[in-house]
């Protein structure tokens, strides 16, 4: 689905007569690869390059060395670059800075709008893309009269009708109360487990990450861990030194394991916590 | 609240009126506008005011709507019928210390003031029955034929859209600014005009830097939505003219006929 080989992107600063002042390179030879209908996360705290990544996926930034391949498509060749953002929709952090219609079904409805497709067609994919986030009750109202998670799973059903392979994240949840980040969270995960999408996850909230197949952690434009989120949260210690807070049961299992009680490593939720004590006692 | 303020000014209900193509609702505004200036006697008058009292009542909008907006034009309407009373020359009708009151004058400041108010009335029936998002379809529409000559109408239209957009957001984000810089001891309300004036830098600065980030966030987000302007984009909204409208232009046609014959033969 999603194939990364190498890649390097350079920010290149100028001053006012167009010399290079200085080269700051925001992603630093990265390899990555996704599968078709996985549930992706990548991690990093700010300026971890995580969104510079996430933007070539896209092909909103494009690679200064190396290739990213969308759907078996080079994102570099210009004649692919519409074919890249059909296939590869995107979710930003500002939920008001992403909607353009002012009223919620006027605003799914601009993508297809761009793509060409038939009216009737249009309505169709509105409606269904309203229904799949649970917002087709709101599909008169205006976005501004939205709570930001609301807003959000708008953002998300703008994409949907796009008709999506995969859909990438870029901090979705940074600028929402607890309840908008469960909301959008669940939007993501049904559609990747009800409609088989790809979903990219690019995030700096531990929490969010336990339910995804694969997590990827970024520090200074390089990816330092790859895993199972098992796997990465096992190793405490490690994601401290990157700066990256683990969920609270993790670290309270880490602490107990630390003391002496023989639990297992990354403990994900309080479910597990709970069975593993239980199961330590007998 | 801030965020709740309409812009143009639509009320929202029913009718014929709102249910028509807002190109046909803007044609005839127009079409009204210029029969107010083609005629200059009392018959046409006659005619335009029962064409907008027509018009008021199919809107179903409570007059008490459409005259609020009439305060704003209170002031310029003085203005005009003031200068043009006195300062009209041809036959005095009375006249005292320097001024001179003609009979010429005063039928033209009449003329003036009744023209103002129809004027103002009908126009603000258009926007009263029409969504602001109506309007620049339908503009857009009718502009059209001016692509040839590459104006670019499609992009006119979009940067109107997400100006109607951005206002709730960008006046409520004034306000959180000015409260934020009060905090901080800004002073907006005192000292003399260029005091009041010169203390509102600190309230456009951040305001400019923050539309400006939006600005090129919205364009991102436009981007990846494979928005590409107005080529080969398709409509989820399109215009299409039904019977009635045809009805309403061809009411409006007559209505100007008629107008542009009472002009003539009176």
């Amino acid at each position: 689905m999603l194939q990364v080989e190498n890649l390097t992107f350079e920010y290149i600063r100028r001053d006012e007569e167009g010399n290079v002042e200085g080269i700051k390179t925001a992603v630093d030879g990265v390899d990555l690869e996704v599968n078709k209908g996985e549930f992706i996360s990548i991690l990093g705290h700010n300026g971890s390059g995580k969104s510079t990544l996430a933007k070539h996926f896209n092909a909103l930034l494009f690679p200064t060395e190396g290739t990213v391949w969308v759907d078996g498509l080079n994102t570099m060749d210009s004649q692919n670059i519409w074919d890249v953002r059909q296939g590869a929709g995107m979710v930003f952090q500002n939920p008001d800075n992403q909607i353009i219609g002012q009223v919620v079904e006027e605003d799914v409805g601009f993508g297809p709008e761009n793509m060409g497709i038939p009216t009737e067609e249009i309505w169709e994919r509105v409606e269904e893309s309203l229904k799949a986030v649970g917002m087709y009750e709101y599909r008169k109202n205006s976005p501004n009269h939205l709570s930001g998670g609301q807003k959000q799973r708008v953002s998300i059903a703008g994409v949907i009708a796009m008709h999506p392979k995969c859909i990438i994240f870029d901090e979705p949840t940074a600028m929402l109360d607890p309840n908008g980040r469960k909301e959008v969270i669940r939007a993501a995960r049904a559609l990747n487990e009800v409609e088989g999408i790809t979903i990219i996850l690019i995030t700096h909230y531990m929490e969010e990450v336990i339910y995804s197949d694969k997590v990827f952690v970024m520090d200074k434009g390089k990816i330092t861990m790859q895993g199972t989120p098992r796997e990465i949260f096992s190793q405490v210690d490690k994601l401290k030194e990157l700066r990256l807070g683990v969920p609270q049961v993790t670290l309270l299992a880490h602490e107990l394991q630390k003391r002496g009680l023989n639990i297992p490593n990354g403990i994900l939720d309080r479910k597990e916590l709970i069975n593993a004590i239980k199961a330590y006692r007998y | 609240m801030l965020r709740d303020i309409t812009l143009g000014q639509y009320y929202q209900t029913d009718s014929h009126l709102h249910r028509l193509d807002p190109r046909v609702k803007i044609v005839a505004t127009l079409v009204y506008i210029v029969s107010l200036f083609v005629v200059d006697n009392f018959i046409g008058y006659l005619i335009a005011a029962a064409f907008l009292l027509a018009a008021i009542i199919l809107s179903k909008v409570p007059p008490k709507f459409i005259f609020k907006g009439m305060r704003a034009i209170y002031f310029l309407l003085l203005i005009t019928m003031v200068f043009n009373l006195f300062l009209t020359p041809g036959e005095p009708l009375f006249s005292f210390w320097k001024i001179n009151v003609t009979k010429e004058g005063v039928k033209i400041a009449v003329m003036m003031g009744v023209r103002l108010v129809f004027l103002i009335t009908g126009s603000s029936i258009m926007t009263l029955t029409t969504t602001p998002n109506q309007l620049t379809d339908g503009l857009e529409s009718l502009m059209n034929p001016l692509k040839k000559l590459h104006v670019p109408v499609h992009e006119i239209s979009m940067m109107m859209s997400i100006a109607l957009r951005f206002i709730p957001i960008l006046m409520e984000e004034t306000d959180k600014i000015m409260k934020a810089q009060m905090a901080r001891g800004a002073d907006f309300e005192t000292g003399s005009l260029i005091q009041r004036a010169k203390s509102l830098i600190p309230l456009l600065v951040p305001l400019f830097i923050s539309a400006f980030r939006r600005a090129n966030d919205l364009a991102m987000a436009m981007e990846a939505r494979c928005y590409r302007g107005g080529e080969g984009r398709t409509k989820m909204k399109p215009l299409i003219y039904h019977v009635s409208d045809y009805a309403a232009y061809l009411v409006a046609a007559a209505y100007l006929g008629v107008m542009i014959a009472v002009g003539i033969i009176f």
